[in-house]
């Protein structure tokens, strides 16, 4: 493990992080049942005997979850294990029909891997990576311990609106398999762990195991948080339980850290138990005590045989496996001279990535076509889930625009004008263009005319530029703008004032 | 019309034969029922008119030559945890009270598929967890050669039912010796196949590892038909073995010549055998023997440690495989709970009897954090020894002989409040079940006016040889044409 970095202490400790993250796969069915797996169906409806435990029921291994598996173990460099065994974890609860959850415990499928993310190197100004070419930014490896199959539970509905104090149990997620991923401590903030999830989830769609949509609770983690002095042992560990939201991860993690730095600051020890996370109060508190842990009396599922996977079936399914986020990201940067950073963005979603290089294709400026997209399309992306599949636009009428600005025909001011229109309804830029009477004035004759015209009418002005004030020339420009109702481009308007000015 | 003790084969002749119709099977089998079931208790589910409606297709089907099976038109007993659509399930559980099935068993689907009528559901031991038939909601079932004694168990029932002339033809289920034991006890002849060989789809499970549905019938040649009919690759059982089912009437040659049968010395050793017991069974072997078999001592040099391992294992699955039944979804729920944890612990402490809880502590025991390794995966070892001693045996000889159970049929109420004792009563049954390798009970004689039983052991899947082998010795002997005088 690497020396503990000054710059993410806090309060004089380290802050130590593992990730439990589990992930709803993307399968037809549930993981040992034909029922169907769907998201917002009536309640109860997506159940088979299997589901409800019925008496003489038998689980059967959905078999196209191997390959989910093996696409998520060769993108996280994991060792795919050529025999694992389902065991059984035995609990009571009521959205738990058989009175034990199908896991894997001691032979998971999946095991040893890892996945880099980007930090902050630490070094110099903390400025993070927006600046530049990304020079302070380095890629951290974060270890993947295992990774695991097991159905979901159902859903148990405390309901406070009856008048009773019934519990409802909705068995339609019960069964739905799952892959649960096992960090290795690796993480040592919440920015970290939130880089963390967004490059595991990043993966996850790219190799279509997943549709980790966090709202339908297809992406959910548990956190486990650890404080120490730098070079010490690790801390008794708290397990915060059920995040379901970026923000809410980076912000129950601050918070746990904040809680243990106290206890230990007070010369208490921290207990071990796991945490539940408040959002309304921002507060973590204790849900249950280690001590009070349930014993799951693991063991082998006698229903099940062990899962054996050959060398053959890995090798097909790495044939058919697509380029990984990572790989395309350093393929951007070498093919398009794109900054890393720049190439790290481009690849953060496999669609957007794609939109890039469709358009690319059209219009073989990489350089202005990733500009308009790191700007203006990500903005209309937003801070939410919205994917460059729900816009109306199209690698071509996007490649189109970008060319039209970079030949002169569209200032960018136009140019972003008419982006409007196509990211909401699409259309022909060159189109729009005429209709709005936005291409811009290339007349240079034209130009030097008003320009000879607002310098005759600005005397002051030209006096102060003699004297060289330069500032001036912003404002004789925007004169001639104005006058060419912002349709001549302003690198021509600034090169044609200089030229009069110095002629008279 | 045929006889009360007609066997499925002598059943399939009469049907063809057109000297009795399904209908009129099915009539006497119900009528027999009727008139023993105060004294027996062996039958606790009667599809009543329902299977004389099933008898009633099956005569149209046969009258418009279009015959399904060998077995169309039969009546066979289920054991009271097989499922079947719309008919009640209990495995004499008060815990399942009330409860019926939406689907079929796998073994329901193929007989009906073959077109014999289910007649009902037969007595059982709560969860198949017993070797007397006494733990069940449904009274106790009674044995057909003594009233005051126990038919065995756990599948009491259906061993009562073929044994008194209800049926000729009987499932029960065999996790430990359910089949065997009480098909010594009541004369009749009880097939286990191979773990995996009958899919489990619709059997109410108890130790999974370790559960395996097998036949009651009169003789070994109609243990071939009931085998094949409901044998064979179940994709919704992933235990099921991937295998074609011979057809294992077609094998039946009654040649012994040159097979060579394996006694191994631990089982004729064990202190507190009855000693007329050993004697029928080495009679037995003997008749064999004289047909041509070569017989050799084997050694089985762990057997002492089956019932300890068997205990362990079957218990710890059960634990696991019974926390289904809740009171949340089906079943009996106690009523006038507060809150969930209070329907769980109630609904099951009112819905299972003591020796079911006596299991689920047990088994919940051994799995727990600081006991598994001890207990679980210590029994886990010894079962892959157990496995080693067979693969030795059979390296040696082509079939093991042994007694089915140390005694005969034991009083009603002897063993209830001594479980180790009852427990014992299976030493020689579950090494079988603990490494998934077939065995068939088979009736050798009488000591004291009860039957013995004869067990063959063989290898996996090796369910031909032993039915050849049992099917000889009956062509040779006439033990399992001996019926109980009071229904005789």
């Amino acid at each position: 493990m690497s020396e503990a970095r000054e710059d993410q202490l806090y309060m004089g400790y380290e802050v130590v992080i593992g990730l439990e993250v589990h992930t709803h796969l993307r399968t037809q069915s549930k993981l040992f049942s034909p029922a169907p797996v769907a998201y917002g169906d009536e309640p109860n409806h997506n159940t088979h005997p299997v589901d409800l435990a019925l008496p003489g029921v038998l689980p059967v291994l959905n078999r196209s979850v191997i390959e989910l598996a093996i696409r998520l173990g060769l993108a996280t460099h994991s060792t795919i294990n050529e025999r694992s065994v389902f065991s059984r974890k035995n609990y009571f609860y009521p959205d738990l029909p058989k009175g034990y959850q199908i896991s894997q415990f001691e032979e998971p499928t999946v095991s040893d891997g890892w996945l880099e993310i980007e930090v902050a190197s630490g070094k110099g100004k903390k400025k993070g990576k927006k600046k530049g070419g990304g020079a302070e930014v380095v890629q951290k490896r974060i270890g993947i311990t295992r990774a695991h199959l097991e159905e979901d539970a159902g859903k148990s509905i405390h309901d406070a609106t009856h008048a009773t104090t019934d519990t409802l149990v909705d068995l339609n997620r019960a069964g739905v398999p799952l892959l649960e991923i096992v960090s290795e401590p690796d993480l040592r903030s919440a920015a970290e762990a939130s880089a963390y999830l967004k490059k595991l989830r990043a993966i996850l769609r790219y190799i279509g195991v997943s549709d980790a949509d966090m709202e339908k609770g297809q992406f959910r983690c548990d956190a486990n948080v650890s404080l120490r002095r730098p070079g010490a042992e690790l801390g008794t560990r708290t397990e915060i339980k059920n995040l379901n939201s970026f923000a809410f991860v980076e912000a129950a993690i601050n918070a746990e850290v904040e809680r243990q730095a106290e206890v230990l600051d007070d010369g208490d020890e921290v207990v071990q138990a796991t945490m539940a996370f408040d959002p309304a109060t921002g507060h973590t508190s204790v849900m249950r005590l280690k001590e009070n842990a349930d014993d799951y009396r693991y063991f082998d599922d006698p229903d099940l045989v062990p899962l054996m996977i050959s060398e053959a079936d890995i090798e097909a399914v790495q044939a058919q496996l697509p380029e990984l986020p990572d790989d395309k990201r350093d393929r951007f940067v070498a093919e398009y001279a794109l900054s890393e950073s720049d190439a790290t963005t481009l690849t953060q979603s496999r669609a957007l990535a794609q939109f890039f290089e469709d358009a690319t294709v059209i219009h073989a400026q990489p350089k202005s076509v990733a500009n308009w997209i790191l700007r203006d399309v990500l903005q209309s992306l937003g801070e939410g889930d919205r994917s460059i599949e729900d816009l109306a636009l199209t690698p071509e009428s996007f490649a189109a625009l970008v060319a039209l600005v970079d030949s002169g025909r569209l200032t960018a001011k136009s140019g972003r004008e008419i982006y409007g229109v196509l990211a909401e309804s699409g259309g022909d830029p060159e189109a729009i263009m005429a209709e709005r009477g936005l291409e811009s004035v290339q007349d240079t004759g034209l130009i030097e005319g008003v320009a000879r015209e607002v310098i005759a009418s600005n005397p002051d002005s030209v006096d102060k530029y003699r004297e060289g004030d330069g500032k001036v020339l912003n404002f004789l420009m925007g004169q001639v703008m104005k006058a060419t109702q912002g349709k001549a481009n302003p690198a021509d308007v600034k090169q044609i004032l200089e030229r009069e000015l110095a002629a008279q | 019309m045929v006889d009360a003790f007609a066997g499925l084969v002598e059943q399939r002749d009469a049907l063809a034969s057109g000297s009795c119709s399904s209908r009129e099977l099915v009539d006497a089998a119900l009528e027999r029922h009727a008139a023993t079931h105060v004294r027996l208790n062996a039958v606790v589910h009667s599809r009543g008119e329902r299977a004389q409606r099933d008898a009633d297709e099956a005569d149209a089907r046969r009258a418009s030559g279009k015959v399904l099976s060998a077995l169309d038109g039969v009546a066979i007993v289920l054991k009271d945890n097989m499922v079947m659509r719309g008919e009640p399930t209990t495995c004499s559980s008060r815990i399942l009270e009330g409860y019926s099935s939406p689907f079929d068993a796998c073994v329901v689907e193929r007989l009906q598929a073959a077109g014999a009528v289910v007649l009902g559901a037969a007595n059982m031991d709560e969860f198949a967890m017993g070797s007397s038939t006494e733990n069940t909601i449904h009274g106790v079932a009674h044995n057909p050669w003594d009233l005051e004694r126990t038919c065995g168990g756990s599948s009491g029932g259906s061993a009562a039912s073929v044994s008194a002339g209800i049926v000729g033809g009987a499932l029960g289920s065999d996790t430990g010796g359910s089949i065997r034991q009480p098909a010594s006890f009541c004369g009749v002849t009880g097939l286990k196949p191979t773990y995996g060989r009958v899919s489990r789809w619709g059997l109410v499970a108890f130790a999974s590892s370790l559960d395996q549905i097998g036949t009651f019938t009169h003789s070994a040649a109609d243990a071939a038909l009931l085998l094949e009919t409901i044998a064979g690759h179940d994709p919704r059982d992933s235990t099921s073995i991937p295998e074609p089912v011979p057809q294992y009437s077609e094998g039946l040659d009654g040649d012994v010549e040159g097979l060579t049968i394996g006694l191994p010395k631990e089982y004729f050793d064990v202190s507190g055998g009855d000693p007329e017991v050993l004697e029928r069974v080495r009679a037995g072997v003997a008749d064999l023997e004289a047909a041509g078999a070569k017989v050799v001592e084997v050694s089985l040099p762990r057997t002492r440690y089956g019932v300890p391992a068997y205990y362990l294992i079957a218990n710890a699955e059960a634990s696991s495989n019974l926390a289904r039944f809740d009171g949340a979804r089906y079943g009996r729920r106690a009523e006038g709970v507060a809150d969930y944890q209070q329907m769980y612990e109630r609904s099951r402490s009112e819905g299972f009897g003591d020796e079911v809880k006596r299991r689920i502590m047990l088994g919940t025991y051994v799995l727990s954090a600081g006991y598994f390794d001890a207990y679980y995966k210590k029994a886990q070892q010894v079962r892959t020894l157990l496995r080693d001693d067979f693969d030795a045996a059979f390296s040696q000889c082509d079939v093991i002989a042994t007694p089915t159970s140390p005694e005969t049929a034991f009083a009603l109420g002897e063993k209830i409040d001594d479980p180790v004792s009852m427990y014992l009563s299976d030493i020689y049954t579950v090494s079988a079940n603990l490494a998934g390798i077939p065995g068939i009970s088979v009736p050798c004689g009488l000591t004291g006016g009860l039957p013995v039983g004869l067990q063959l052991l063989g290898r996996v899947l090796d369910e031909g040889r032993l039915l050849r082998v049992a099917d000889a010795y009956q062509r040779r002997t006439d033990h399992h044409l001996v019926h109980p005088p009071e229904f005789a």
